[in-house]
C-alpha cells in the first residue's frame, strides 16, 4: 500500500480521499478536518474565495501541504469556466482546475458538452483539468484525447447523499481508463465510498457528508480509512485476477492439450 | 402559459373544507414522502399541520443542511432613490405620502458603495420606487455598472419591467430579481394598489418568469403576509416558486415571506400571521422546495431571526437602512420604506450566525459576463 500512489499533473497523491471546502459551520474546521483524514487535495469554489478579503480568506484556512483544486462552480459555459480558471491561476491557486459547468440549478446536472470544451481550451493552457461529468463513456474517451487528467463522474447528484446510483456507467470508465477515475458527488456513507473504491475507482471526493456531519473531523477520518480499505480490497482482487492471468491454467492444466 | 392558469386552476377550489378534511395521518405520510404535490404542501399549511412543528423543523432543518450546508449567504439593501408613481396603502414610498423624496446621484451612489463594502458585504440588493421619468432606465443602469465595481453580485428589487429591461440590466451586471407579488388575490391586490402602474396585476405576477428568461441567475419571489388569507397566500407563492423552477431549469428559485411592519401611513394588515404561523409557513415551504433560497429580512426581530436559521433559512439581510443615503450618512433621517426590526450591525449579525453553529458567507458569485 505505501508504494500505491496516485499521479495527477506533477503532484503523487497516498491518501485518495479528496474532499471540499463547502458547506462547513465554520472555515476553522476545514485544517482539523484535513489532519484527521489525510486528504492531501481539497477543492474550493472561487466564487466564495473574496481574494480582496485579507483576513476571511478561505485559502488562508487551507495548510500549504495539501493541494488546492479551485472549481468553476457557477459556471453556465465553457468560457465562463475558462475565465474561473485563469483566474484562479493569477490569484496563485496553483495548476489544478476541477471543471464544473453546470446550466441546471434544479437536479445539478454537469453540462457534458460545455465541460468537454473547457477542457479542451484549459488543458492547452498548461492546467492539470479535472473534468466533472456525468459518466458517458463516449465523452469519457474524448475527455482523454482533450488531455483531461483525470475524469471525475457523478455518484448521486450533488449533496444527495445517495451513493453510488450511477454505478454500471460508473463501471464502464473504470474499465476502459487511460486516466484516473475520481468519484465526484453523490457519495453520502463511508461504506458508500468504499463501494467506489473496491469498484476500483482510482480517487473519491467528498464534500457534503463531511462538512454537514454533526463531527466533520471524525466524519472526515471514517471517509478516509473507508477509502482505504476499499483500496486495499481492489488491489487484493487485482492480485488475485493477475495471478489467474499468469498461471496459464492453474485448475484445469491437468487434463492435458486438447 | 402562464403562472396566471395555474391560479385559475383554485378558483373554485373550497379551501376551508379541504383543510377542514386534512387528518394527522396524512400529515405524518407527508413528512415520509421525498417528493411533495402541491396539495401536499397545502396540507402542511393547514391548522391540523400546526401541532406537527417540531416533525417538521427537523425534516426542514436535515433537508436544509443537505442542500446548503451550516452556511447563511448574507446581503445589504440599498435604496437609491424613494420617488415613485404609485399608491399602494402599505408602503412608505406611497405617492400620497408627505415625505422627503430624495434620489441619489452617481457619486452618492458610490459612497454608499464604499460605507457598506467597508462591512465586508459583497452581496447588495438595489432598490427604488417606480418613477421612470425620475429614475429612468439608464440612471438605474450606470448604477448597477457602478456596484459591479463594489460587489460580487448585485440584485435587483423593482417594479416589474419588460423582458428586454430585464436583459438589459443583466447586460450592466444585475445576476439577481427580488420581486414580491405582494398578494396573490387579484381583488385583495386591486383594493390595495390604489393608483399607478402596479395596479397592473398579471404584469406584475408575469414579471419573474420574463426575469428567468431574460437569463437572471436568482429570482426571489413571494406574498407580503398580511394583505391576503396566509395559507393562499403561501401556497401560491410555493407554487409559483415549482412553477419557475420546473420551467426554468438555469434559475435558482428562492422564497420570502415578508411580514407586515409599520412604515407611513399607520396601515392595518387585515390577515397578520403570529410568530408560530409564520414558522409552519416557512417550513411547509422548505419541505415543498427543498432547494429553494428562503430569506428572511430585517423586517424581522433579531431574536427571532436566529432561531430561524436552524429553520430552514439560507439567507439574511443584515445592516440594513430602508431610507435612502442612509449608509455613508448614518445620521441622515429619512422615511424608511418599511420598519427595520433587527437593527444589528453587519458584524453582529455575522457574529450570531456563527453563535447558531452556521458560517456567514459574505460572497458566494463572481459576474462573469
Amino acid at each position: 500500500m505505501e508504494n500505491d500512489v496516485l499521479q495527477l499533473g506533477n503532484r503523487r497523491f497516498t491518501n485518495r480521499l479528496f474532499t471540499g471546502t463547502g458547506k462547513f459551520a465554520n472555515n476553522a474546521l476545514i485544517p482539523q478536518m484535513l489532519e484527521g483524514s489525510g486528504s492531501q487535495m481539497i477543492t474550493v469554489a472561487l466564487r466564495r474565495v473574496d481574494l480582496a478579503a485579507q483576513e476571511e480568506n478561505i485559502l488562508n484556512y487551507i495548510p500549504k501541504s495539501v493541494t488546492l483544486l479551485p472549481n468553476t462552480s457557477g459556471a453556465r459555459t465553457a468560457q465562463e469556466a475558462v475565465r474561473i480558471a485563469r483566474i484562479a491561476r493569477e490569484a496563485g491557486c496553483g495548476e489544478f482546475i476541477k471543471i464544473e459547468v453546470i446550466t441546471d440549478s434544479k437536479y445539478l446536472m454537469p453540462d457534458n458538452y460545455e465541460t468537454l470544451k473547457a477542457t479542451e481550451l484549459l488543458a492547452k493552457e498548461g492546467f492539470v483539468v479535472l473534468p466533472y461529468v456525468l459518466p458517458d463513456l463516449t465523452l469519457a474517451k474524448r475527455l482523454e484525447d482533450a488531455g483531461a487528467a483525470a475524469v471525475m463522474p457523478l455518484g448521486a447528484p450533488i449533496g444527495s447523499n445517495r451513493g453510488l446510483e450511477t454505478a454500471a456507467l460508473i463501471a464502464l470508465l473504470i474499465e476502459t481508463r487511460r486516466v484516473p477515475v475520481i468519484v465526484d458527488a453523490g457519495i453520502g456513507r463511508p461504506s458508500q465510498a468504499a463501494a467506489a473504491m473496491e469498484m476500483g475507482a482510482d480517487a473519491v471526493l467528498v464534500n457534503t457528508a463531511i462538512a454537514t456531519a454533526q463531527d466533520p473531523v471524525a466524519m472526515g477520518r471514517a471517509f478516509a480509512l473507508a477509502v482505504q480499505a476499499g483500496r486495499m480490497a481492489y488491489l487484493a482482487e487485482l492480485a488475485e485476477q493477475s495471478s489467474l492471468a499468469r498461471a496459464s491454467s492453474p485448475l484445469t492444466g491437468f487434463l492435458g492439450g486438447d | 402559459m402562464s403562472f396566471f392558469n395555474v391560479i385559475e386552476q383554485y378558483k373554485d377550489f373550497d379551501f376551508d373544507g379541504f383543510f377542514e378534511r386534512v387528518t394527522a395521518g396524512e400529515i405524518e405520510s407527508i413528512l415520509a414522502k421525498k417528493k411533495l404535490e402541491p396539495l401536499d404542501f397545502l396540507r402542511l399549511l393547514s391548522p391540523r399541520a400546526a401541532s406537527f412543528l417540531e416533525p417538521m423543523a427537523r425534516k426542514a432543518q436535515q433537508l436544509t443542511v443537505q442542500y446548503f450546508g451550516r452556511t447563511i449567504q448574507l446581503f445589504i439593501p440599498l435604496y437609491i432613490s424613494n420617488y415613485c408613481g404609485n399608491q399602494c396603502a402599505y408602503c412608505g414610498f406611497n405617492r400620497a405620502h408627505a415625505i422627503g423624496r430624495a434620489k441619489l446621484s452617481l457619486e452618492e451612489i458610490e459612497a454608499e458603495a464604499q460605507a457598506i463594502r467597508s462591512t465586508g458585504m459583497r452581496h447588495v440588493l438595489l432598490l427604488t420606487g417606480e418613477a421612470p421619468e425620475i429614475t429612468p432606465m439608464a440612471y438605474i443602469e450606470s448604477g448597477v455598472r457602478l456596484l459591479k465595481q463594489y460587489f460580487a453580485s448585485v440584485a435587483i428589487e423593482m417594479f416589474p419591467m419588460e423582458e428586454e429591461a430585464y436583459r438589459r440590466l443583466k447586460a450592466a451586471g444585475v445576476d439577481g430579481l427580488t420581486l414580491y407579488q405582494e398578494t396573490y388575490d387579484q381583488k385583495i391586490y386591486g383594493e390595495v394598489h390604489l393608483a399607478g402602474p402596479k395596479r397592473d396585476y398579471r404584469f406584475r405576477l408575469d414579471a419573474p418568469e420574463r426575469g428567468a428568461r431574460a437569463g437572471f441567475r436568482a429570482i426571489n419571489i413571494g406574498p407580503l403576509i398580511g394583505l391576503g388569507e396566509k395559507r393562499r397566500e403561501v401556497f401560491f407563492a410555493g407554487l409559483h416558486a415549482r412553477y419557475l423552477d420546473d420551467r426554468y431549469l438555469a434559475t435558482e428559485v428562492g422564497l420570502s415571506l415578508p411580514r407586515f411592519n409599520p412604515a407611513e401611513g399607520d396601515f392595518q394588515p387585515p390577515c397578520p400571521a403570529t410568530d408560530r404561523e409564520f414558522v409552519q409557513y416557512l417550513l411547509a415551504l422548505r419541505l415543498f422546495m427543498p432547494r429553494a433560497a428562503l430569506t428572511v429580512s430585517t423586517r424581522e426581530r433579531a431574536q427571532f431571526r436566529d432561531r430561524l436559521m436552524a429553520l430552514g433559512v439560507t439567507r439574511l439581510s443584515a445592516g440594513s437602512c430602508t431610507g435612502v443615503g442612509g449608509y455613508a450618512r448614518p445620521g441622515l433621517r429619512n422615511a424608511p420604506q418599511f420598519e427595520i426590526a433587527d437593527t444589528r450591525s453587519v458584524a453582529q449579525v455575522a457574529q450570531a450566525v456563527s453563535a447558531q453553529g452556521y458560517q456567514p458567507i459574505y460572497k458566494d458569485w463572481d459576474h462573469l459576463a
